[in-house]
Parts: structure tokens; sequence; C-alpha cells
């Protein structure tokens, strides 16, 4: 059996937080030229510049992109036979955070209680951790740092299966256009379909981790994909102050469902979608 | 795009009253750093009959929780905050004399009413940009509320920060007036 100590995923993870905050993905910065290239609005272009800009000086400098470091959401892949050693997983994983936030100069956004007191927990724990547990010997981590401004917008719907099509694009499109300028678009639009509300959800934010640039591999949902993303830069929203730039993808995820229900959850995520992903 | 508009600190209601929707501006000089729990102690204070920690007569406050700097570095990156979580607070901050403020996103009719009276402008940084706006901050000093870490009130000393005004002192509002002509739905 294949043995892991938790040390080294603390290290891992620590490396992870800082790389996400510090380097825009490939493809999303990729996505952000195509869009300036079409940008139609002179105030759009202008604010895409700078978004383009930002990403590189934070490349450069290894700065944050965003000082908006958000919370840290880390989807496990578990291989069911590796071993993890010298301590709990759960706890590894958030050293990993504390310790990239602290060295990192990230922000520490995380409150331990959300009602009464809203105490700081100063080093941005607990992440938000979902584990799938996997066939095999290793251990795959993917981490996103997700910012507020566009998690506040993110919204869910239980639709009826006679709702069907045309009722999912409808729930998409009044999340997207209550959001409108406020998610620091141009947004990158996880949505998911079926499953329970909470695995709605779930899927809406797994299908983010999804490069902007890979459609889903079921044609109907890849279809379905296109035609919310044209729908959505239809809206004017753009980048920020208006345009035909408003998201640079919509990534769909379904799964089963009950036989009376049709959850749809809409994660919004802005132009900094931060990602980091690592298989040990 | 057409010219730069150069703002310096303070701001006086004179000159807030001549800037429209749309343009884009560089300020320089002193802007006041406040989010969301520096908001809610300083209209608690007010409540109470206290003086707020700074005078905000003619002044910018600029919605913003920055990262930790560098060693080395005044600030770390600083982009703008959700405006519409201040709305609440707003119109009591506008009645301190707030001639400016600085953040990102939509206002309640209550905050664009009150902008009205004051004669108050309304600019937008742009969202996500904080590494790019961390290049025209200088010195970042923090005044008050130290215990709230990046939500602490601090003065910052900036040199052309570009903004646009989204929101005027007439009402006008970029964000629709930007929006329209792309509306094809
Ligand atoms: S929504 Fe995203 S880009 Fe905007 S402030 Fe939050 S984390 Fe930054």
């Amino acid at each position: 059996m294949r043995t892991i100590n938790v040390e080294q995923i603390t290290a891992e993870v620590a490396q992870m937080c800082k790389e996400a905050a510090y380097y825009l993905p490939k493809d999303v910065y990729e996505a952000l030229k195509k869009g300036r290239e079409t940008e139609e609005s002179p105030v759009g272009c202008d604010v895409l510049d700078q978004i383009i800009r930002n990403s590189e000086i934070a490349r450069e400098e290894d700065r944050p992109i965003c000082q908006d470091t958000g919370m840290t959401i880390i989807f496990l892949e578990v291989g069911q036979d590796l071993h993890i050693e010298g301590g709990n997983l759960t706890d590894a994983i958030n050293a990993g955070v504390a310790k990239g936030y602290i060295e990192g100069y990230l922000r520490k956004s995380v409150v331990a209680e959300p009602l009464f007191n809203r105490v700081n927990t100063q080093n941005n724990t607990p992440a938000i951790i979902y584990t799938k547990i996997v066939d095999g010997d290793k251990l795959k981590i993917e981490l996103t740092l997700k910012g507020f401004g566009s998690e506040n917008k993110s919204g869910i719907k239980m639709l009826v299966p006679a709702d069907g099509v045309e009722g999912v694009k409808k729930a998409v499109m009044d999340i997207i256009l209550h959001a409108s300028c406020n998610p620091c678009p141009p947004m990158v639009v996880g949505v998911g379909i079926g499953g329970t509300m909470d695995q709605a959800a779930y899927l809406s934010k797994r299908a983010l981790m999804r490069p902007t640039n890979v459609r889903n591999a079921h044609p109907d949902y890849a279809n379905l994909e296109g035609e919310l993303l044209e729908l959505i830069n239809k809206t004017g929203i753009g980048p920020q102050l208006g345009g035909t730039t408003s998201a640079l993808a919509v990534n769909v995820e379904w799964g089963p469902t009950h036989i009376a229900g049709l959850p749809v959850a809409v994660t919004i995520c802005c132009h900094a979608m931060r990602h980091s992903e690592r298989t040990l | 795009m057409a010219e730069k508009i150069r703002i310096t600190t303070p701001l006086t209601e004179e000159v807030s009253r001549t800037l429209r929707a749309g343009d884009s501006v560089l300020i320089s000089g002193t802007i006041f750093s406040a989010r969301d729990a520096a908001h809610k102690a300083m209209t608690e204070a007010l409540a109470r009959g206290e003086e707020l920690p700074i005078d905000w007569t003619n002044q910018i406050v600029y919605y913003l929780g920055p990262t930790p700097a560098k060693p080395g570095n005044p600030i770390g990156s600083c982009g703008p905050t959700t405006s519409g979580r201040m709305d609440a607070y707003t119109p009591t901050m506008l009645d301190q004399g707030i001639k400016g403020m600085i953040g990102k996103g939509s206002r309640t009719p209550e905050v664009i009413e009150s902008m009205k009276k004051h004669g108050v402008t309304y600019f937008a940084a742009v969202g996500g940009a904080a590494a790019l706006i961390s290049k025209s901050v200088k010195k970042y000093t923090v005044l008050a509320y130290p215990e709230l870490g990046p939500e602490a009130v601090a003065a910052l000393e900036v040199v052309d920060f570009p903004a646009i005004v989204v929101i005027d002192s007439e009402g006008n509002n970029f964000y629709e007036m930007g929006q329209a002509p792309y509306r094809k739905l």
C-alpha cells in the first residue's frame, strides 16, 4: 500500500494557495485576450486592458491578482488504496491553507461564526473540503480561492421537470441579470443541474474546476453551455461597465435526480478564476 | 477613450458637481479606506453621539480591504470591494461631508438621493484589478480600528489612481447607460 505523510500534503496545499492567488490560469488569460479582441464597447476595452495587465503584473511580481483571496475550496480525490500517515487529513489541509495565506501575504477573509460575532480566524481556515473516494493509490487535490463579490450573486432554483430546457435557461439568466455588473465580470459561470438542492450547488462549484476552453463531454450539455454563453453576452453587462464580454465561459455539470425534480444551481465566478491542481 | 480628468483631494462639492457619469479620472492625494466593519463601527459611534476617528469633510472614501503588504511594498493588492454592502450606512456617512466614494457595483435609490442632495460622486475602480491598482498607492497608514485588520480605516496616498465616474451628483448612472447599447436580448 502506498503511503503519503501529511506533512507533504500541508506543504503542497500551502504552495497551491499562493500559486492560485498569483497566477491566473492560462486558459482564463487567453479567454480575456479573446474577449478584448471582440469587445465592442470602448470603455469595456479599457476595463479588459486593465484586467489583462493586472494578471500580468500579478504573475510577474508574485502579487495576489485580487485583494479578495477568497475562501479556499478544495476538491479531493482520494485513492482507496492510499494510506495517509502522520496525522489527520483535514487538519493537514487546513494547516497548509494557514501556511499559504500567512507566508503568501494573502488576505485572511474567514470568520469563525457567521451571524453573531463574526470573529476572523486570522489564517483563512477552515477551508471548504469536498472529498471523493476513487480507485487507485493517488491523492488529487484541486483548489480554488473563491471571492465573495461573485459568490454573493450565486443562486439556486428548484425547477420541476415540466420547466425543461427553457426553464433552465430562464433560471440561469434570472440569476445572471440580477448579478449584473456586481460580480466583477467578465464572469466564469458554473451551472449544476440535477441531484438534490445541495448536490446541484456542489456541481455548480465543481463545474468551475474545468478549464474555460473545455466543453462538457455530453453533446447536449455542451450545446447548452454555448447557448447560455451567447445569451449572457447579449445582456450588455460586459466587462463591468457595459459591453459584449459579459462571460468568458459557461461550464455545466449534471447529475442524476429524482423523477419529480430539476434543481438548477449557478455559481458565479469573477474573471479572477483562480485554480491550482496537483496529483500526489 | 476621451481624455482622463485629473482630480486632487480634497474633493469639493463644486468640483464633484462638474463630474459626469462615464468620465474617466485619475485621482491623486489622500483617500481613506473603510468597508463593512468600519462602517458599522462609525455609524454606531455616531448613534452614541461620539466623534468619528477622522473628519470626512470633502474626503473620498475607498471601499477596500487590502492584502497584507509584502516587505518593501507600501500595500498589498488593493482593488475595490462591492459598494452595495455599505448602502445601509451610506446616507449617514454622506451627512458627514464625504464628497466621493470609490467601489464597484450598483447602489440603492436611497444612496443616489443622498448623493444628489450633498453633491457626491460615486467612482468605480476596475473590480479585480488589484495588483495594477496597488501601483498607484504610495503610502498606507492605519488611522483607526487597527483591530479590524484589513477592514481598518486607513489613509492611502495615491498618485493617478484610475477610476470611472459611474453615478454622478445628478444621479446619472453609467452602469445603465453603458449596458443599454449592447443589450440584445
Ligand atoms: S468578485 Fe472576484 S475579482 Fe471581484 S473583488 Fe471579489 S474576488 Fe476580486
